[in-house]
């Protein structure tokens, strides 16, 4: 197993799916010739040339549209939609045909397309351009969304959606690009749709995705130290849910805090807490407590920005309340 | 959330004994106040806060010893809204924060602001009902109901009161082996509380000779325990071992009461009539409504103090003690504690009563003046504070001015649990009874 960046992970699977299968195409903004905006394609147009990697212009609906029906014909596109907030112009492509098409054509017809599109705040880019908008895709049935918070993830994830036979959303996220973790050799394909649970624990379960399930991890390990065992749970996928890992791990401990980088209401945060009222109700000790962004549109000053942003200290004040409240003694 | 430490209050202080909970927990706490009086080799001082919110949990029982450090407290945000104290027997939630909670975290003091947004428990939602069903986490109730524990009769000690499974745990513990400190709790308040001390009862200096458990000796009977026997014997016992009991009696001229309930019945159609015993339970409503002191309970660590005055009325029934309640009784008529006192006794003595009708006493009457009894003193039903026993008012010479006439007196017996109460408090509000008694108009004005 190398040790690699979550960059280099897509990098290597995007590389590895390319040569794996001729109908594999890469579109997007910036991806052939700047080697992408945040270099994933770096070397791809190279190699694989612009019939398999194009740039497109400045136009989501129009190459989102473009590789759907690429994707009905046949082909297997994998569109680089620079950040998530950019996806917005392409939304009724993806909502109303990509989601829509297997079903509204009898079956006759699959999309197997893949966006690839980082979402996340804390780089300074301000409130347009620093947005969560995974919850938009979630909602909507016809469409798979997935969010890797490993590099391991980034590959397996990344690879089961290029395979997948309908229309997945990768949500990536610009602060875990630098982030390095061991990624398992060769061929590696995640099952689309399973959580993982990235540490047990006993006292309080703690559900995170993407980058909040990092801060999940970290809080975990260090609350270790104070002798409470916290089970962390990453989502992995957001669409289909894997409702039952979640409540397997409520029943066993009684008390859950969900952190998400997108904002409070409506959240994936609402839906997780919806999910372990429905499933292990009995089990609830305390209310499943929820830590999200600030509903505020993200501010450009760094010091707001952070302020507005869940962090390991909102998580940990969430936590205690939550032992506290059901006198959890240590 | 900002734990409390032991301070270090002189320089050769290596630990400090917790004499005093100023704040309870639940209590609000604002930045200065005393939160507790501790005792170190030198003095006893007053300890101040230095954050604001909530007592959450008090960590260090009065009494203990702990070295400087050690966290006595936790002070938090405060909880929902908490619900109205429920009826009495069952100890009183914490009482609400003053305001509720903002909507957003409250930073602790000097701490960066929160990152992020986390909603409060139960910042958003609606005030819970003043009365209602208990708040229990869904946890405490499957718990509660697998080991087929009433959870009205735990006392909740998370947010708002709510039980949690920590309280089930120790009420399954408290019934496996019944610590001689548990809280009323598990016990169904109510049944046997309230009677006689059973002094003389048993023969003097009686050691049956050949009462081994499970045998019998010729000329003995073995009677199994009811419950009613069993909860009596276990809850007078803890009652006896527990409160520090002490004692006080005053005479009334009991002639203007006889009077007065002889003129009160003698021009009503009443289905009841008014008895002594009703006459009592009004007079102790209205003085216990001007000595909040006496309508109170122990509760472990604290001293709850009840809004309602609920008199409990001991009833002896065939195997032991029942004490219904008559709740709210400083604001009924005579007329209308007559008949639920008849009506209780009566269906108490028919084992016809449901528990929430034993529940929630504040202050209990016995009254064993129809015996003849001179004066008895009374063991108290736990946890309340004190109890009253009413001896026969009889004829017999008193002094009026110079002279000695013929008066009817009556001896009131008032048992007092020194945790809650001192000897002062409690002879104030005896002698307002007495005062009641002799000037009976005042009992209904």
């Amino acid at each position: 197993m190398a040790v690699i960046s979550y960059r280099q992970a897509l990098h290597d699977t995007l590389r590895a799916e390319l040569r794996r299968d001729d109908d594999v195409v890469l579109l997007g903004e910036e991806i052939g010739v700047f080697e992408g905006s945040y270099k994933i394609t770096a070397g791809l147009l190279a190699e694989f040339g612009p019939r398999r990697v194009r740039d497109t212009p400045i136009c989501e609906e129009g190459f989102t549209g473009l590789a759907i029906g690429a994707a009905m014909l046949g082909l297997r596109p994998v569109v680089e939609i620079m950040t998530i907030n950019f996806s917005l112009l392409a939304i009724d492509q993806i909502v109303n045909n990509a989601a829509k098409l297997r079903s509204m054509s009898g079956g006759q017809v699959s999309v197997p397309l893949v966006i690839r599109t980082p979402g996340g705040g804390g780089q300074q880019l301000s409130a347009t351009h620093s947005q969560n908008l995974e919850v938009w895709y979630a909602h909507v049935p016809g469409l798979k969304v997935v969010a890797p918070a490993t590099p391991a993830d980034a590959k397996g994830l990344l690879a089961a959606a290029i395979r997948d036979d309908d229309p997945v959303i990768v949500i990536e996220n610009l602060a875990l690009y630098n982030t390095r973790g061991e990624v398992p050799d060769g061929e590696h394909v995640a099952e689309i749709g399973r959580a993982a649970v990235l540490k047990p624990g006993r006292d309080i379960t703690i559900v995170g995705y993407s980058r909040s399930a990092v801060i999940a991890l970290d809080v975990a390990r260090r609350l270790e130290g104070e002798g409470i065992g916290a089970e962390v749970i990453d989502l992995r996928s957001l669409r289909p849910l894997d409702r039952e890992t979640i409540c397997a791990s409520a029943r066993r401990t009684g008390r859950a805090v969900v952190v998400e980088d997108d904002w409070l209401s409506y959240g994936v945060g609402a839906e997780v807490a919806a999910t372990i009222a429905e499933g292990a109700f009995d089990y609830l000790d305390a209310p499943v407590r929820r830590v999200a962004a600030a509903e505020v549109p993200l501010p450009y000053a760094k010091p707001l920005e952070l302020a507005a942003l869940p962090d390991a200290g909102a998580l940990i004040r969430v936590i205690r309340q939550t032992l506290d409240a059901t006198r959890f003694a240590r | 959330m900002p734990e409390v430490l032991m301070p270090r209050l002189s320089d050769t202080m290596e630990e400090g004994t917790l004499s005093q909970w100023v704040k309870h927990e639940g209590d609000p706490v604002r930045r200065g106040d005393v939160l507790a009086v501790i005792e170190t080799d030198k003095a006893a001082m007053e300890m101040e806060a230095y954050d604001e919110g909530v007592l959450t949990r008090i960590l260090v029982e009065e009494g203990a010893s702990v070295p400087i450090g050690t966290p006595i407290a936790v002070i938090g945000e405060p909880a929902g809204p908490a619900p109205a104290p429920p009826a009495p027997a069952r100890p009183a939630p914490a009482p609400p924060p003053a305001a509720p909670p903002p909507s957003g975290a409250v930073p602790p003091s000097g701490a960066a602001p929160p990152s992020g947004a986390a909603l409060p428990s139960g910042a958003a939602l609606p005030p819970a009902p003043a009365q209602g069903p208990v708040r229990a986490s869904p946890l405490a109730r499957a718990l509660a109901r697998q080991h087929g524990i009433d959870l009205a009769a735990v006392r909740g000690t998370g947010p708002g009161g709510r039980v949690i499974r920590a309280d089930i745990d120790d009420a399954i513990r408290d019934r496996a082996a019944p610590r001689p400190a548990a809280p009323a709790g598990t016990a169904p308040a109510g049944i046997a509380s309230a009677g006689a001390v059973p002094a003389g009862t048993a023969p003097a200096g009686a050691v049956p000779a050949a009462a081994a458990p499970g045998g019998t000796a010729p000329g003995e009977e073995a009677v199994p325990l009811s419950t009613v026997r069993r909860l009596t014997a276990q809850r007078m016992a803890a009652s006896a071992r527990e409160a520090p009991h002490f004692y006080l009696t005053v005479l009334a001229d009991a002639g203007e009461l006889l009077e007065f309930r002889s003129r009160v019945n003698a021009r009503r159609e009443a289905d009841v009539k008014v008895s002594v015993t009703d006459l009592l339970v009004r007079a102790c409503a209205v003085a216990l409504a001007g000595h909040p002191e006496l309508n109170a309970s122990w509760d472990q660590t604290r001293i709850l103090r009840h809004r309602r005055i609920n008199i409990g009325i001991a009833v002896a029934v065939e195997d032991g003690l029942i004490v219904p309640v008559i709740e709210d009784a400083d604001r009924k008529t005579l007329t209308e504690i007559a008949r639920q006192a008849h009506d209780l006794a009566s269906r108490a003595r028919a084992r016809r009563i449901t528990p929430g009708e034993l529940a929630g006493g504040t202050f209990t009457v016995s009254n064993l003046g129809m015996y003849g009894i001179r004066q008895f003193t009374a063991v108290i039903n736990p946890p309340q504070a004190a109890i009253l026993a009413v001896g026969a008012a009889v004829r017999e010479p008193v002094v009026r001015g110079d002279e000695i006439a013929i008066g009817t007196t009556m001896a009131l017996t008032l048992s007092i649990d020194h945790r809650v109460v001192d000897g002062a408090t409690a002879a104030a509000f005896l002698a307002d009874l007495k005062d009641l008694i002799e000037e009976p108009l005042r009992i209904v004005a």
